[in-house]
């Protein structure tokens, strides 16, 4: 292992029953790095993410972030999942809370952090997402693309270090995308170490440091966004590119 | 393009009281023959109950102008063509109706617990109350405050609670019960959802046993078999039996509908509150919860309408609720024969505190949809 990856996995392996959905899987993450997965659904990408902040569990190998083993032990996960922000597909906004409210309730509850400064800080973050006019509405008011930058902003409130994106575009309308993607173009741009879960493939193409293929619960390719879209080895990658690229 | 530009109205005859009415009481032969029987039956029934409740009843004296005593005293009984409800009975009796047998000096205790009970509700059920804060912390000692007026102790008299009966009772079940069973519930909800195996198996035997078992044998069990896992000795108030098995019978109800509501709430809540490092307190209490109560509210006042109800049932281990009191009544040789007035009174007494629920169900409904925060700060 490197001295500068802040996620390193190792020969990490995942069934869901019988289903062997993560096989020798092995991704080695740089502070600053961002990384772009992507591959057919099915393929296991989500759920690689998801053993990142043990939403989901590993059952051999191991993962090691920002210098701490994920294992069964309830403090690790927890100081990981400091470290880890997270967005997802369906933006899982909290609907009883207003978007202020969303933002604060982590850094307060969590980070212990006084109720005024979390309001200024959830306000940055607003900022930064281009919505502090919509700071005192609830959730179901928003649009997809507005709670998905709310979700990202609620994810920043909490100063990780790296930033998890499960598939964040794909339940939005098409008009939606592009609010999402600019917010996630600054991130990077900011410094940010990320993974993104994406079908993006012009995103990919302007923000990774590194592409990564997975098919069938392997990586199956690793490469520069040059390579990989002009100049890939396998034939799977080629296949795929082929299929999503010419819709 | 703009040349049309006036605005359309909808037909006259769907609009107004005549389309209101074409529509809902006569669109058809069928449904304006229903509305013309129900509108015969009520020209015949209404009359009848508000001449035989109100107009020819006895209040306090008979149609000769007598103070009433006794049964025979009434209206209707000294001569069946005169004469509606006989009410004297409740104005006779009224006191046992809401205290029991309450010593009538220390009464003021009970009538100021009624008193605070209104002002511990006040916060409950306005959220825009002003110093809703305050108010609120009122209701968190209220409990206390009401233990120590009620039953004595801290400088009062104390009041054995066999002296309590009628509404007294009733409150006092209902209340606690409901206001136990609620936290009970829900720590018993998420322990049944609980991955740890103990724990899981452990809330679901115990629900399964108190839901499968009737109030009334809860009740007995509370009588008879609570004392023989106490230490020699220990006497066990019979109110506080009862008490005990009326929570532990309503918190499995109220678990299982707090179950319910933990059900519907989507798995990408949980992964989101972990994923910004709450602790399974901290998630359950901030996020999971407020939505899952919020979608329950319904079926708790539902049970909780239930229960309120099913604590007449302490009847039969000879504790004398409203209805009691009303039953005892009637066994009196003075008050033969008006169980008419004295079950519709209890009935009625019953209906409001019910509807009142009710009403406070719809409120709580309706507010929530709006989006006004609840139970989060």
């Amino acid at each position: 292992m490197s001295e500068e990856s802040i996620i390193s996995l190792k020969n990490v392996n995942k069934w869901f029953g019988d289903f062997h959905v993560l096989q020798d899987v092995n991704l080695e993450v740089k502070k600053k790095e961002r990384i772009v997965v992507c591959g057919p659904s099915g393929s296991g990408k989500s759920t690689m993410i998801r053993c990142i902040n043990r939403l989901e569990e590993h059952q051999e190998g191991s993962i090691v972030v920002d210098g701490i083993e994920l294992t069964g032990n309830l403090k690790n996960i927890d100081n990981v999942r400091k470290e880890v922000g997270m967005v997802f597909q369906q933006f899982n906004l909290f609907p009883h809370l207003s978007v202020k409210e969303n933002i604060t309730l982590a850094p307060i509850w969590v980070k212990k952090m006084p109720k005024a400064e979390a309001e200024e800080l959830a306000m940055r973050q607003l900022e930064i997402v281009k919505i502090p006019e919509q700071a005192n509405k609830y959730p179901g008011q928003l649009s997809g693309g507005q709670q998905q930058r709310v979700a990202i902003a609620r994810s920043l409130a909490m100063n990780p270090n790296i930033m998890l994106f499960d598939e964040p575009t794909s339940a939005l309308d098409p008009e939606m995308i592009k609010e999402v993607l600019d917010v996630m173009v600054d991130l990077a741009n900011g410094g940010m170490t990320m993974i993104v879960v994406t079908h993006e493939m012009g995103f990919a193409k302007t923000v990774a440091d590194r592409m990564v293929f997975m098919d069938e619960g392997k990586i199956v390719e690793e490469a520069s966004p040059d390579k990989f879209f002009n100049n890939p080895e396998s034939d799977r990658t080629k296949l795929f590119l082929s299929q999503i690229l010419h819709q | 393009m703009n040349e049309i530009n006036e605005v359309r109205k909808p037909p006259v005859a769907t609009t107004g009281i005549i389309g209101w009415l074409r529509i809902n009481l006569f669109f058809n032969w069928t449904n304006s023959l229903i509305t013309l029987f129900v509108i015969y039956c009520l020209y015949q029934f209404i009359p009848w109950i508000l001449d035989w409740t109100i107009f020819s009843a006895d209040f306090k004296y008979n149609y000769l102008g007598e103070q009433i005593t006794n049964q025979e005293m009434c209206s209707r009984n000294l001569d069946p063509e005169n004469g509606g409800a006989c009410w004297a009975v409740i104005y006779v009796r009224f006191y046992q109706f809401i205290y029991g047998f309450y010593p009538k000096v220390e009464v003021w205790r009970v009538n100021l617990a009624y008193v605070m009970l209104a002002f511990a509700l006040l916060p409950l059920l306005y959220a825009k109350l002003p110093y809703r804060k305050y108010f609120l912390y009122f209701t968190y000692i209220f409990p206390v405050i009401a233990y120590f007026l009620l039953n004595g102790g801290l400088g009062f008299t104390e009041v054995s609670t066999n002296k309590w009966g009628g509404l007294l009772v009733t409150l006092v079940l209902g209340c606690t019960g409901i206001a136990l069973a609620f936290p009970i519930g829900i720590m018993l909800a998420l322990g049944r959802r609980s991955k740890l195996p103990v724990i899981s198996m452990m809330c679901t035997l115990f629900i399964e046993f108190i839901r499968g078992v009737p109030l009334i044998t809860l009740l007995f069990f509370g009588m008879v078999m609570l004392p023989l896992f106490l230490p020699e000795g220990i006497d066990m108030d019979g109110l506080v039996r009862v008490l005990v098995a009326v929570t532990l019978f309503q918190s499995a109800y109220m678990a299982e509908v707090i179950r319910g509501g933990l059900q519907a709430i989507p798995p990408g809540q949980y992964e989101a509150a972990k994923s910004l490092g709450m602790s399974y307190w901290r998630m359950n209490l901030l996020i999971i919860l407020p939505q899952a109560i919020r979608i329950s509210i319904p079926p708790i006042v539902n049970t909780s309408i239930g229960l309120f109800k099913d604590t007449t049932l302490v009847i039969i281990v000879g504790i004398l609720d409203l209805l009691g009191i009303g039953r005892g009544t009637l066994a009196d040789t003075n008050w033969l024969g008006l169980s008419y007035e004295i079950y519709f009174f209890v009935s009625l007494v019953f209906f409001i505190f019910t509807f009142g629920m009710s009403r406070y169900s719809l409120y709580l409904e309706k507010k929530l949809k709006t989006g006004i925060n609840m139970g989060a700060e």
